[in-house]
């Protein structure tokens, strides 16, 4: 049977080059960074080298790479360590309601501690509009954190313009971008979109689960929420992941090596499933169409079928797909991102990500639109009542 | 500074001459819950008591936890053993015992001696009144009540001495081993792992069916049951688990009989399908988690028509309880927790918005026949694809 895996915005599959490296690291060169011998400063090349690699993708300072252990914790700093290094500034902060939870549930965490967390809507298309930014925006606000690519369903927001605008207000205010699911899918310079703090996770982009960084701009003051021995700085406290940072680094080399020609593949990998599953009876697709959304998210919503039955079909022919966001999917409730958007209610608990790769091929998207023609109508046809 | 413990059960001492039989067991299963504790341990069976050595170094804590999973455990005393080197010796360590255990002497106590062995120079009643004595002179606080003391002090005079006055409780019933073998009906839910435990408390052994329904349960379901499987035999010990396919038989029944009475007559074929199994695996009757009134299907006249395609008893513990006394026995026991994740068994994924509750036998039967067609081959195909997980807890 042909193994799918659709479930990219989940996590990816690891590249073995960077597993070979890791292995390296872990076995050979297992040297202590804070280490003053040799053995040390083997180790610190690999963190020196992959700050290089990652700096230079993005247009920005080799200093203002911050290693974590991914996003979430990226997440936490700089919403944790933005907040309190800015309160005498004032206590308010701004967001969307479609962020990851780990975005959310540290803002949730913030209120407790007694900041204000203003939480913006989104249109039909899980898209913020400016207009709301800007009246949300006072003199209070030192914080605002908004999502580069939606998980759920694949809105892209447009952060330059948001930037422009929290700078133009204030330009104390901090700008944070939880690019988790953007990087490695789009260009982002942190610089010309005027972001001060920037999260990803390499295991979204063919590197080692956790493992991910924090771009923080020079000029931003962030507090560290972890201490110990100082290390990077004395910003976050830990002996550095070196094998799993030197993947990330490996993994970040291989996406941005013709950069163009993969995007474009990927957007045509997603056409190619919209028109598929377009042609089945009762399905809605959530989120922007075509190049205005990501390249590598589509949500499908399925008339009558639960989207936890359709997933375990599919699973049994070999594809693996999301309900929901994954994160959270092993406590099925009902997403806030798709109640955002609109999605109503009949379709709330039928709705199905499917999120591609660089290697998903044709003949995977060709296989599963065909699985979905052949099962939904049958699953249709069993249902509660 | 606890050597050994001293178990006492109930129960199995008035078995007349079988007697030794349950305490064997007893013995056994002990040993069994031990070898999941650090340390190595002697179980010896002497004048009526069991007694548990420790030959080394030992974890109390989790050596106690394990003892309580033993079903004929009714307490667990914790023993200090003295070497006899004369009374007044005796005294100094009872007077140390007493001073360690009870940091607040505010209490009152009485002294049990009991004097196996023969040729101790003082006799239970005199132990008894001199080691109050000597008591009382060390600590004014402490007070005699012969009649309901607060703590009572136990002396056994043997090879060596041994002293103990605290009784853990243990979970009582009778040692596993001691009756025959039963097949849980396993869900996931919050009843029928109790059950299960209700009826091994009662020395019988367990095995468990679980009918799964891909793709309308996930694998997590499945994960569930053998997690709460691996809960249950802790106490049970080992459990095998009979996964069985259970999808073509409900989504057959879904095509051919009224959708009210799809869950009566999908418990009919459960039933009818873990006897079947029961019967080959030495089962002597079928265990569920049925409470009357629950539910739609747990009414009289529903468990009526689910029992009426039983051979085999159906041995229903929990049929008298309220669910929140069930929650209870959950939450101790610790499945509590994982029946409450939710995932969505097959009892409940094609249940029809208004079930019958009082469903009529002979029409059950009369809709029935509409599966004459295939229903035997797909019961069949069920129970030859059925996958058996041997589940033991380490």
């Amino acid at each position: 049977m042909m193994e799918v895996y659709l479930d990219n915005s989940a996590t990816t599959k690891c590249l073995p080059e960077v597993a070979a490296l890791m292995t390296r690291i872990l076995c050979e060169d297992y040297g202590n960074p804070s280490s003053m011998h040799r053995k040390g400063v083997e180790g610190e090349k690999y963190v020196r080298y992959a700050k290089e690699v990652i700096a230079r993708c993005m247009k920005v300072q080799e200093k203002e790479i911050l290693f974590t252990s991914g996003g979430t914790e990226s997440d936490n700093i700089a919403l944790i360590g933005g907040a309190y290094a800015n309160c005498r500034a004032g206590r308010h902060i701004i967001t969307t309601r479609i962020e990851h939870p780990a975005v959310l549930q540290t803002c949730a965490y913030l209120e407790e501690q007694g900041f204000a967390v203003t939480y913006l809507p989104v249109d039909a298309n899980g898209v913020i509009r400016l207009a709301d930014l800007e009246k949300a925006m006072t003199k209070n606000t030192i914080l605002v954190s908004i999502m580069h690519t939606n998980n759920e369903v694949g809105a892209v927001q447009p952060i330059e313009q948001a930037g422009e605008l929290i700078k133009r207000m204030n330009p104390n205010t901090l700008f944070h971008v939880d690019a988790v699911q953007g990087f490695g899918k789009f260009k982002i310079y942190p610089k010309r979109m005027h972001i001060d703090l920037l999260s990803v996770s390499a295991h979204k982009i063919h590197g080692p689960k956790g493992v991910g960084f924090l771009y923080i701009s020079e000029k931003a003051k962030v507090r560290p929420i972890i201490y110990g021995g100082g290390q990077q700085r004395g910003m976050r406290s830990g002996t550095e992941n070196v094998p799993g940072i030197a993947g990330m680094a490996r993994a970040v080399e291989e996406i941005f090596a013709d950069f163009d020609s993969k995007i474009d593949y990927l957007y045509s990998i997603k056409e190619r499933f919209v028109k598929g599953v377009s042609a089945i009876d009762g399905i809605r697709l959530n989120g922007p169409a075509g190049r205005e959304g990501a390249p590598h998210v589509v949500s499908v919503s399925i008339q009558g079928v639960r989207s936890e039955v359709m997933l375990h079909a599919l699973e049994d022919k070999g594809i693996y797909v999301s309900a929901g966001s994954a994160c959270s999917s092993n406590r099925p409730s009902v997403s806030a991102t798709l109640k955002a958007i609109g999605v109503e209610k009949q379709y709330l608990d039928s709705t199905l990500r499917f999120s591609f790769s660089l290697y998903t091929t044709e003949a995977e998207i060709d296989y599963t639109v065909k699985c979905m023609g052949e099962l939904i109508p049958m699953l249709r046809h069993y249902t509660r009542q | 500074m606890y050597r050994s413990f001293l178990i006492k059960y109930a129960e199995i001492g008035v078995k007349g001459k079988n007697r030794y039989l349950f305490e064997d067991r007893l013995c056994d299963q002990i040993r069994y819950a031990l070898t999941r504790c650090e340390g190595t341990f002697e179980v010896t069976k002497s004048q009526g008591r069991i007694y548990v050595n420790s030959l080394s170094e030992f974890d109390y804590e989790e050596t106690i936890e394990n003892l309580k999973t033993v079903f004929g455990v009714t307490g667990i005393c914790p023993v200090v053993h003295v070497e006899d080197e004369g009374f007044e010796k005796l005294c100094q360590d009872v007077i140390g015992y007493i001073d360690r255990v009870y940091p607040d002497k505010n209490f009152t106590f009485k002294v049990e001696a009991r004097r196996a062995r023969k040729n101790y120079p003082k006799n239970s009643m005199e132990i008894n009144c001199d080691i109050g004595e000597a008591l009382l002179d060390a600590f004014p606080a402490l007070r005699v009540d012969v009649h309901r003391p607060d703590v009572m002090l136990r002396i056994e005079v043997r090879e060596k001495i041994y002293i103990y006055s605290t009784v853990i409780p243990g979970p009582g019933g009778l040692p596993i081993g001691t009756n025959g073998k039963g097949m849980l009906l396993l869900s996931g839910g919050i009843d029928s792992p109790v059950a299960g435990y209700m009826i091994a408390k009662r020395g019988v052994r367990i095995d468990a069916v679980y009918f799964s329904a891909p793709p309308y349960t996930s694998e997590r379901a499945t994960q569930k049951v053998l997690d709460l499987a691996r809960t249950v035999s802790r106490y049970s010990g080992p459990i095998s688990l009979h996964i069985i396919n259970f999808t073509d038989i409900q989504l057959y029944i879904y095509d051919q009989c009224p959708h009210d009475e799809l869950t009566i007559i999908m418990r009919r074929y459960m039933m009818r399908i873990a006897e079947e199994i029961a019967k080959k695996s030495g089962c002597m009757g079928l265990i569920t988690g049925e409470s009357i009134g629950q539910v739609a299907s747990q009414t009289m006249q529903s468990l009526m028509a689910t029992n009426d395609v039983c051979t085999l008893p159906v041995y229903r513990p929990l049929i008298g309880f309220d669910k929140q006394e069930i929650v209870e026995i959950s939450e101790k026991i610790d499945t509590y927790e994982t029946s409450i994740q939710p995932y969505e068994d097959c009892c409940t994924i094609f249940v029809a918005k208004h079930p019958v509750t009082k469903p009529n036998l002979n029409v059950i039967r009369a809709h029935e026949r509409n599966l004459d067609e295939r229903i035997d081959e797909l019961v069949r195909t069920a129970l030859e694809t059925d996958e058996v997980v041997e589940i033991v807890y380490r």
